[in-house]
């Protein structure tokens, strides 16, 4: 399955990247199974996505929880809680 | 409804204005008007840079406008909210809200900025003497948000 990956603000920073395309495992079906996926490539991936840490997430640009379910062809957004206004 | 998430000024009131000029309906018109601070958490802030998420931005000030329409009967919404570097003074974020009585106007207005705090894509960079940072949210911003969901 495909999906396209964004990142915004600190966290785009600390990836080193705003966006990328990426083919994920078969048994990544929801937003939980993404970031415990994202989490193995280790480094900033795994500290900025540990349990406890303050990001939020959007599916097809819909604020999303973690049992969300992700599909071939998703855009998917990583972000830290938002600061506008 | 008009939502504009962009770089350049706005007009206060050419858009109050916009709101009740052609609607003789319109008994009132609440504006909130969100200002660049030149202090943050006790450090000088000399610019600052608003970055977006372009699309669901937008897609999500139209989703919290609608929610208002819900709530209050509402004659006209405005939400122009400014992204790129600012300056300390520069206007940030306009919300205007156009009803019959007044009432309706200010507390979708302030409903719509509650929201937009907590649930619209922008994020803020502040410059200061220390240095780059992003900024925190604020837990008080989540409270102000959840007293509408009563």
């Amino acid at each position: 399955m495909k999906i396209r990956l964004l990142y915004f603000a600190r966290l785009r920073e600390l990836f080193g990247t705003g966006s990328e395309s990426v083919d994920v495992p078969d048994e990544v079906r929801t937003l939980a199974d993404l970031i415990a996926w994202l989490s193995t490539r280790g480094g900033v991936w795994t500290e900025q996505l540990a349990p406890g840490r303050a990001y939020r997430m959007a599916v097809n640009q819909d604020m999303a929880g973690l049992e969300a379910a992700i599909r071939d062809n998703d855009e998917v957004a990583i972000f830290p809680p938002v600061t506008g206004g | 409804m008009k939502i504009s998430v962009q770089t350049e000024p706005f007009d206060l009131n050419a858009e109050v204005a916009a709101l009740h000029r052609d609607n003789p309906a319109v008994g009132a018109v609440a504006s909130f008007l969100g200002v660049t601070r030149d202090v943050n958490a006790g450090l000088g802030v000399h610019t600052m840079t608003l970055e977006h998420y372009p699309g669901m931005t937008e897609r999500a000030l139209e989703q919290i406008v609608r929610e208002a329409e819900t709530r209050w009967h509402l004659l006209g919404v405005t939400v122009i909210h400014r992204v790129g570097p600012l300056c300390p003074t520069d206007p940030i974020v306009l919300v205007a809200v156009a009803s019959a009585h007044r009432q309706e106007a200010f507390q979708a207005c302030e409903f719509i900025m509650d929201y937009l705090k907590t649930r619209a894509p922008f994020w803020k960079k502040e410059v200061t003497p220390a240095g780059e940072r992003w900024v925190d949210a604020r837990d008080s911003d989540g409270t102000a948000a959840e007293r509408w969901q009563t």
